[in-house]
């Protein structure tokens, strides 16, 4: 309820931009959710998650701009995007399979950077990807002929395109959500965490860890196809500077501070990491006011309070804002063994 | 007891660059008995587990479990014919629930994929509740009784032990293999993890059992095979390995004929 009317509070309370940054925030909810896939359920770390992202946003692109003259509808490119990215996501995963930890943090990492320098170098001899001018003029989503690309007035109001996108985005983070849910109540969510604790233990009862990693690699990446997709057709532009490094490891920020392997907590962490910087823009207006001019930079702050930020999660919450279930018990019986083990040194002492 | 044999390791080598760790190693494990694996440290008794089960490949030989070849294929594939096993440092996913490990176990034998996890369609529901419901029955086989919830890393260390052996069994193996199954415990536990053993061979379980307890192999085990430095140097009833004179010296170290006793 409140999520269908959330939109036009924030549209009439802050103004139009923030219904804007509601819709980032879904988008990143998407990303999170689906990296949270590949971290949190099965402990895989991919540092280059942003290039499925990218490669849904590409192949949107390409099939739905002036860039090949072709005109494609969304619900076609979506998920042929989102397959791709699928696709990718085995490419990926197949070689690093015997990597584990920091070795695979490092091949993931290449091959984000991989995919970003080809999609920035790529419109020469054939231009493919239009180089870093990016694509532009990208089709905005179209549902039975009303094109989500102009503003509807009615009532006298007027609603930017950016809300009908609040909904389209809701509603495939809500089908997210729910898959990502079903799936860690399942055999093969089991199956995930059992690879995450233990591999040579989870061979051992049976689970094809090839296939299950495989499985988790892909599913992950589909998210960030259908996520990139999404994105290009709501900017309407798209370049290889949207798809860096830091992208990915914002997206990775979001499930570490929400809580791994947690779907609210990755929700929780995706919506602070897109609204807080957002929300730090109103310091440089505060400053105008008091002080007359902008003493500190609120884009060089965001950085400041970000690493702060983290290191006091680091202290405080290690293991999220809201952490799983296991992840708090194993947190919290931590120091009930402790305890326990302190009774027991008195109990010998009496 | 039926004298068919089940699992039948011929001829296995295993070589770590020059080091030979199993010598031709040849064993013959009967349906239906406790066969004992022993010998002292280093002797290549997990080497040999390892072999079988997969996680090593072999140098040469064959194993055959009730006639059908194990060697190349892959850990999770032997599981499914029928093979399971224990580790010797205990390793539960230690952050999962005790009930949740033994579900775990039950993978090879339940088929729901993505579509059927997200769906959740009847079939899955009840091949869930199915799940649970073996799993449950089978913590309480080994005499888990309420510990479910608890995370299996906070288990005490005797049920830990049980625990894998829970799990290992959910996989419906018809040979269960045991690294050191009751290493550390106290007499008590160890006699009651006897009698799970006994308890498991009357179920219809071949147990092959990896043991130091000399007296635990020697009072369950129907034969007991002994390696040392990757060869096995003794096979037979636990009363006649004990009388062996290569045992004797491989535990004792061997006086050579004739000299002065000191």
């Amino acid at each position: 309820m409140l999520l269908a009317i959330l939109p036009f509070l924030m549209g009439f309370g802050l103004g139009n931009a923030w219904v804007r940054v509601l819709d980032f925030v879904l988008l990143y909810v998407l990303l999170a959710i689906g990296l949270n896939i590949v971290v949190g359920y099965a402990g895989l770390l991919d540092l280059g998650y942003i290039a499925f992202y990218a490669l849904g946003a590409y192949l949107y692109a390409w099939l739905a701009s002036p860039h090949f003259g072709l005109h494609l509808p969304f619900w076609l490119v979506l998920p042929l995007g989102a397959m791709l990215a699928g696709l990718f996501g085995v490419l990926l995963g197949a070689p690093t399979l015997r990597l584990r930890g920091d070795y695979l943090a490092i091949v993931t990492l290449g091959f984000g950077e991989i995919i970003r320098i080809f999609m920035n170098n790529l419109n020469a001899p054939f231009n493919l990807t239009n180089g870093p001018q990016g694509m532009n003029l990208i089709d905005p989503v179209s549902i039975a002929g009303f094109s989500f690309g102009k503003p509807l007035h009615v009532f006298g109001m007027t609603f930017p395109p950016t809300y009908f996108y609040y909904y389209l985005f809701l509603a495939f983070t809500l089908l997210a959500i729910f898959v990502a849910l079903r799936l860690q109540d399942s055999r093969i969510g089991r199956a995930w965490a059992a690879i995450r604790e233990d591999e040579i233990a989870a061979a051992a009862m049976g689970i094809n860890t090839r296939n299950m990693k495989l499985l988790a690699f892909a599913m992950g990446a589909t998210f960030g196809g259908l996520a990139g997709g999404l994105f290009a057709a709501f900017q309407g532009f798209i370049s290889p500077e949207s798809f860096n490094l830091w992208e990915s490891i914002l997206v990775l920020c979001m499930i570490v501070l929400g809580g791994m392997g947690n779907i609210p907590g990755v929700i929780l962490g995706a919506v602070l990491l897109t609204v807080i910087p957002e929300a730090l823009r109103y310091l440089g207006d505060l400053q105008r006011a008091t002080l007359g001019h902008v003493a500190v930079d609120p884009a060089d702050l965001r950085m400041l309070l970000f690493g702060v930020a983290l290191v006091a999660m680091m202290l405080f919450r290690p293991a999220g804002l809201l952490p799983s279930h296991q992840r708090k018990r194993e947190f919290a019986a931590e120091d009930g063994v402790a305890e326990q083990e302190q009774a027991n040194l008195y109990d010998t002492r009496a | 007891m039926s004298t068919a044999s089940l699992l039948q390791v011929s001829c296995v080598t295993k070589r770590f660059g020059g080091l030979a760790a199993l010598e031709e190693v040849s064993l013959d494990v009967r349906a239906g008995e406790i066969y004992g694996l022993i010998g002292p440290n280093g002797a290549g008794k997990t080497t040999l587990f390892n072999c079988m089960t997969g996680l090593y490949s072999l140098t040469s030989g064959a194993v055959k479990l009730a006639g059908a070849p194990l060697q190349g294929l892959k850990p999770h594939q032997i599981v499914k014919c029928g093979f399971a096993r224990t580790f010797q440092n205990i390793r539960l996913f230690a952050n999962m629930t005790a009930l949740e490990n033994v579900m775990v176990g039950r993978h090879p034998r339940s088929r729901a994929g993505i579509l059927g996890a997200v769906l959740r369609g009847r079939g899955t529901r009840a091949e869930e509740a199915d799940i649970r419901d073996q799993a449950r029955s089978l913590m309480d086989y080994v005499g888990l009784h309420n510990k479910g919830r608890t995370l299996a890393g906070h288990l005490a260390y005797g049920d830990q032990r049980r625990l894998e052996i829970a799990r290992a069994l959910a996989t419906e193996p018809k040979l269960l293999a045991l690294d050191e199954p009751v290493a550390g415990m106290n007499p008590s536990e160890r006699r009651q993890m006897g009698e799970l053993f006994l308890r498991l061979r009357a179920g219809g379980v071949t147990l092959l059992l990896i043991e130091h307890d000399v007296k635990l192999v020697m009072g369950l085990c129907d034969r007991v095979a002994v390696l040392d430095y990757g060869r096995k140097i003794a096979e037979g009833d636990a009363a006649s390995v004990q009388r062996d004179a290569a045992v004797i010296a491989a535990y004792l170290g061997s006086t050579p004929v004739g000299a002065a006793p000191t």
